[in-house]
């Protein structure tokens, strides 16, 4: 299977400069990933460690301070040649924006114009892409959300009189009415109700199952990857450090951070006594050498100190950067 | 020392009675009751200290439930009574010599409790000498004390801004500033919804030790059940007001009887593989529903609704050792 997006050695910072004083926070720090055509790919992580950054450039929409210093980002759709987000005009990004590449922001309950009604929403929104009537734009929101399994009242209401969820569900079925073959979703379920978030997240499934389309899903929350995310990549200070089949990674974690982060959290079928990891993840401007979670890691070799780890390749899919399972590799006697 | 009227007779921390909340919401000229609690009853023990966890949907009514008895809030009808004193009858004095120390609250975002203009370590010796817990002298080793029991020390946090320190830091602050007037009851509001899933725990930690060794109840408001199952020895769901299940937490989440408690356990995506959802759930209903009409309030999106739900208000029933509010468990209802 080709791949739809790739991201190679990105390298995103930012750079600001006030009183004369340089500061540079290395929120993306030499990441590399690759998304399959109609997958759904998961980014997991803290807050503050890159994903919202590493969003951002994949969707070549960062603006100063934050500046891609290395690296290359590259969509390629069936149809057409490679395409370069970074190098793209205002012109040529409206071309591809939510036709072939879609974006659900963060808190998108917020995003719907308070003083316009669903449908007229609606109709700007199809419209600025395509050349159609307010009675033909309305007839496709309408199709479109009886599909979903959405009711069609919505549209005649203000944004306020619908609920959080309702919102959130509106505004996914806005970002992908032109039907777009990679779709990027920023912490969707947050701040939901758990009953209405399985709710988002059985609406994004069954928009991927429609139309085929790639998911590009970033949350916090790894059960919400593991019931959506066919891969996962789990982000710390900037970097991946494990990627992979989200049932392989959540069933059998490598790196010493995932490995706590998957078994910090509660489950309703026991109630044994969870430890979380000690520290906090460092401050982006001024990351500890060597391995950025050596601070907080309880196996850290004495070389983890100085030697940033290289990604190694565990099983085919199966991807670590750490010394610690490096060793553990190079020991094992070959199969 | 403060003067503490401790009651003589009773062992009971905490009386809700019947409480209720109505807000009245105008519309023009017309104006529309919106019952946000609608009477919730429970009672925490002095001699046993316990976490009561408080979880529902949000609009379910869990903070206004907090805020009435943290006194911020007036109750439409119902009774409150804190060590067997009735808290709408204590004078202002009172209240705040004594009410106000037994009774601390900790919020949601620690960020926003406090002033980022102001250091943080400034809030904790302004409540010592609000309620003259140390004497100036004292002032440093008291609030050291405190921080110790929250795994932080005076030290780290000394002249330090809210934006210093890391979210988890800040809430163990939010905590202890709490614990300074030494009190008997903690309400968190949602405690850990801010913070990430590997500090989450930690905080969480914290409380079952605070219970533990300092003997303080801390009633939980949270709408992360696996947190609550984690932590809590109680737990209360809430739907619209309504307390439609309670009791112990093993039971309550571990066999679920109302049919709202049992759609709330079968969401919480599990991080576990094999435990992904396969089923998909219907969801139809669940907006335009109207918050006050008769009979049950789940009626709407229960998948096992009766005819009696839509006209009759569902008693509470006693029914494998916690309280369901649902007809399903109604003996008088099954036999006609």
């Amino acid at each position: 299977m080709s791949n739809i997006l790739e991201a190679k050695d990105l390298k995103a910072y930012y750079m600001t400069q006030a009183f004369g004083v340089r500061r540079t926070v290395k929120a993306v720090d030499n990441i590399s990933l690759q998304v399959r055509q109609g997958e759904a790919f998961g980014i997991a992580g803290e807050s503050g460690c890159g994903k919202s950054t590493l969003l951002k450039v994949l969707l070549g929409a960062h603006e100063p301070p934050l500046t891609v210093v290395d690296g290359t980002v590259k969509y390629r759709f069936d149809d057409m040649e490679e395409i370069d987000p970074l190098a793209l005009d205002e012109r040529g990004r409206r071309e591809i924006r939510w036709k072939k590449v879609s974006y659900i922001p963060q808190g998108s309950m917020h995003v719907l114009n308070p003083v316009r009604r669903i449908r007229e929403s609606f109709h700007d929104f199809v419209r600025t892409h395509k050349k159609v009537s307010q009675a033909e734009s309305w007839d496709m929101a309408r199709n479109y959300l009886r599909d979903l399994g959405l009711s069609e009242e919505v549209l005649n209401s203000y944004p306020h009189q619908l609920s959080g969820g309702m919102r959130q569900r509106v505004t996914i079925a806005l970002a992908t009415i032109l039907w777009p073959k990679l779709i990027f979703a920023d912490e969707p379920t947050t701040a939901l109700d758990v009953v209405v978030q399985r709710g988002v997240i059985q609406l994004l499934k069954d928009i991927r199952q429609k139309e085929g389309s790639t998911l590009v899903l970033i949350t916090h929350d790894i059960g919400v990857h593991a019931n959506l995310a066919d891969r996962i990549a789990i982000l710390y200070a900037g970097k991946v450090v494990e990627e992979g089949d989200t049932k392989e990674v959540l069933k059998n974690p490598r790196h010493p951070y995932t490995q706590h982060l998957i078994n910090s959290l509660p489950r309703l079928d026991e109630r044994s006594e969870r430890v979380s990891i000690p520290g906090r993840p460092p401050a982006l401007d001024n990351p500890p050498n060597g391995c950025r979670f050596h601070p907080r890691c309880p196996v850290a070799l004495d070389k983890c100190r100085t030697i940033d780890p290289e990604t190694i390749t565990l099983e085919p899919g199966h991807r670590v950067a750490c010394h610690v399972v490096a060793e553990e590799v190079s020991h094992a006697p070959v199969a | 020392m403060r003067p503490s009227p401790e009651p003589s007779s009773t062992a009971e921390l905490l009386r809700v009675e019947d409480l209720t909340k109505v807000f009245n919401i105008r519309h023009g000229f017309s104006t529309k009751q919106f019952h946000a609690v609608d009477g919730a009853d429970f009672s925490l023990q002095a001699d046993t200290p316990e976490i009561l966890t408080i979880a529902g949907e949000s609009g379910s009514g869990k903070t206004t439930l907090a805020r009435m008895i943290l006194g911020m809030e007036q109750l439409t009808t119902g009774v409150l009574r804190y060590k067997g004193r009735d808290v709408a009858s204590l004078t202002r004095k009172e209240k705040r010599s004594w009410f106000f120390g037994q009774v601390q609250p900790v919020f949601q975002d620690p960020f926003a409790t406090f002033s980022p203009l102001k250091r943080i370590d400034h809030y904790l010796y302004e409540t010592v000498s609000n309620y003259k817990m140390a004497d100036k002298a004292g002032a440093d080793a008291y609030i050291d004390n405190v921080l110790n029991e929250v795994g932080l020390s005076l030290k780290e946090i000394k002249g330090r801004y809210p934006n210093e320190l890391s979210g988890g830091q800040a809430q163990r602050v939010s905590v202890a500033r709490a614990l300074i007037t030494r009190p008997s009851l903690i309400i968190a509001d949602e405690p850990v919804s801010m913070l990430d899933a590997s500090l989450r725990m930690s905080i969480v930690n914290m409380f079952r030790a605070l219970k533990e060794k300092q003997k303080v109840s801390i009633l939980y408001i949270t709408h992360d059940l696996a947190t609550a199952y984690y932590a809590s020895d109680r737990i209360a769901v809430m739907l619209r007001g309504w307390i439609v299940e309670m009791g112990p937490v093993e039971r309550v989440l571990g066999s679920p009887m109302h049919p709202y408690t049992q759609n709330l356990k079968q969401s919480i995506p599990s991080a576990d593989p094999a435990r992904v959802w396969t089923q998909k759930i219907d969801l139809a209903d669940m907006d335009g529903e109207k918050y006050s009409h008769t009979g049950c309030k789940f009626a709407g999106r229960c998948p096992a609704v009766m005819d009696i739900c839509r006209k009759k208000t569902p008693p509470n029933v006693m029914h494998e050792g916690r309280m369901v509010k649902c007809f399903l468990y109604d003996k008088s209802v099954q036999s006609t």
